[in-house]
């Protein structure tokens, strides 16, 4: 509260009054705003019992939701998992010493940062359709995870490469020193080291992964993730808002778990001494003046 | 090169005008959220305890959930049952102009968390002294934020509010689910009957967003050096 307070005085008994008018106000405002949303539901029945019951009901779980939420997450994992390595050849491509490796690279790391990934998933479903055998059922997870991995390897090939040139250069200096090659720099020294400073990232980038995997299910993807699996739901009860609210629950507690993981890494690792001296976390705080940090991430979709 | 392009001649395909739509999606709801987000970094930093929940709740709740989840909650929610509609019932493009409305909202009420979270992070790059001088001087909060703090902070955020412009540029596309006329809706379209021209119809959509890109981020990586508060 003390660094609250660098924007405005201590309040005094004038300001506290007009603190408490400007309170009551904007609980006002924000009243009427429910209440409209609230009636207008209302009038259309979707507060009813009737629509909200087969969420008690395990089989509603086990039948769509759990299912879908499964899609959704086998989605994100596989994209992660094979985005990883892919983002880090990308990222140490454009660290190369050669224009022939850091100049494609490059374009290529462009080229898909620049690209919906909606699109991505669109070509790739289509791609996988006309021109593989792939089996129908699987093809939409395919396309899914494609285009999530074609965009994200990408966006980490930065991050490793921000993590990698974060590093003092001393560490690299040294290991030539001892007379170790490029690539046995760049794979004993500097690769772990840039691991442990880019987690707290790579954690972040897995909520963009989680709220990409949503676009799986529309256009002519169709891939049964939380949102088009919860599909036969809603056909069955007619509960579309209702579901469409659960949905969003669901993925707003998995994104603030993830959130609140990557800042607890962060902590831990900013207080491990084992972090080289000099070196600075990939997403560094500035300094806390207003608040208490949490990420501010601009770059997230 | 004519033969290659051939399908480009059917004329529902209007790439142009798909296009412009993307562009005129990603340019209201740009100005929407930039005011947006600036209105909720104010509720954030304010002395008033329950805006700064209000601005931290909206903020967690919205930046969390899926864009998609958004838009079909404009169309389903915001449209269907709550029955709000943007655009005058007479004219004859009602319907489009109505969903094209809902969207923009969507991207604007998605688009400011991040808008927000950029710019609280450029409060923290004005020195505490500023402020300080500020109260000093007499000014109360929403002077101290509106004459002092703000525009230093806007200065030194113009590289991350780049990032998030080119976010929300791309994401315009998930307004094809709901049926909105852009580039995304096309390419989907073209695919489904272009199947032997997959791959050129995939790198002129391609082509399309980069071209849009690059100029924006060059544009504004220039501004970003020339406003830059030297420290």
């Amino acid at each position: 509260m003390s660094t609250q307070a660098v924007l405005y005085d201590a309040p005094g008994p004038k300001a506290k009054a007009r603190n408490w008018l400007y309170s009551v106000l904007f609980v006002l405002v924000l009243a009427l705003v429910v209440y409209y949303v609230y009636t207008g539901f209302d009038e259309k029945g979707q507060w009813a019992g009737a629509l909200w019951k087969p969420f008690i009901d395990g089989s509603t779980w086990t039948q769509f939701l759990l299912p879908g939420l499964l899609n959704t997450l086998k989605a994100a994992g596989l994209s992660i998992v094979i985005a990883l390595p892919i983002g880090a050849l990308l990222g140490i491509g454009r660290l190369s010493d050669h224009k022939w490796i850091r100049m494609p690279v490059g374009w290529i790391v462009e080229f898909f940062r620049a690209i919906p990934v909606l699109l991505l998933m669109v070509f790739a479903a289509a791609f996988y359709a006309y021109y593989t055998g792939i089996d129908s059922e699987i093809r939409p997870l395919f396309a899914a995870v494609t285009g999530l991995v074609l965009y994200n390897g990408s966006v980490m090939a930065e991050v490793f490469r921000a993590g990698i040139l974060s590093l003092p250069r001393g560490q690299a200096e040294a290991s030539s020193a001892l007379g170790l090659r490029k690539t046995q720099t760049m794979v004993n020294i500097l690769l772990p080291q840039a691991v442990t400073l880019m987690l707290p990232a790579l954690v972040s980038q897995l909520v963009v992964i989680l709220k990409d995997t949503a676009l799986a299910g529309q256009l002519t993807i169709g891939f049964d993730e939380l949102i088009r699996g919860s599909g036969p739901l809603t056909g069955l009860y007619g509960n579309t808002i209702p579901t469409l609210i659960v949905v969003a629950i669901i993925f707003i507690v998995l994104n603030l778990l993830l959130t609140q993981f990557a800042s607890w890494l962060e902590n831990k690792l900013a207080r491990r001494k084992k972090a080289p001296k000099g070196a600075k976390p990939v997403m560094a705080a500035t300094a806390n003046v207003v608040l208490t940090r949490d990420d501010a991430s601009g770059g997230a979709v | 090169m004519s033969t290659l392009f051939d399908f480009l001649d059917n004329p529902n395909y209007d790439l142009l005008g798909a296009f412009w739509m993307t562009i005129k999606l990603t340019f209201f709801s740009a100005i929407g959220s930039l005011i947006w987000g600036t209105i909720l970094v104010g509720m954030r930093v304010s002395p008033v305890p329950i805006m700064r929940a209000f601005g931290t709740a909206y903020v967690n709740i919205f930046r969390n959930t899926p864009l998609t989840v958004i838009i079909v909650f404009t169309s389903l929610g915001l449209s269907s049952t709550l029955g709000i509609n943007l655009a005058s019932k007479d004219s004859t493009t009602s319907l489009e102009d109505n969903f094209f409305r809902l969207a923009i909202l969507g991207f604007i009420a998605y688009t400011a968390t991040f808008v927000c979270e950029s710019l609280r992070s450029g409060i923290n790059t004005v020195p505490v002294g500023q402020a300080e001088a500020a109260r000093a001087l007499g000014l109360g909060f929403f002077q101290v934020l509106t004459l002092i703090v703000l525009p230093q902070a806007f200065r030194s955020v113009i590289a991350p509010l780049t990032n998030v412009m080119i976010a929300l540029l791309k994401n315009t596309t998930v307004a094809s689910i709901i049926g909105v006329a852009e580039a995304s809706l096309l390419m989907s379209e073209m695919v489904e009957n272009e199947s032997d021209s997959l791959l050129l119809v995939f790198l002129l959509f391609a082509a399309g967003f980069v071209i849009l890109v690059l100029p924006l981020g060059l544009l504004l990586g220039w501004v970003a050096k020339k406003v830059e508060v030297k420290r």
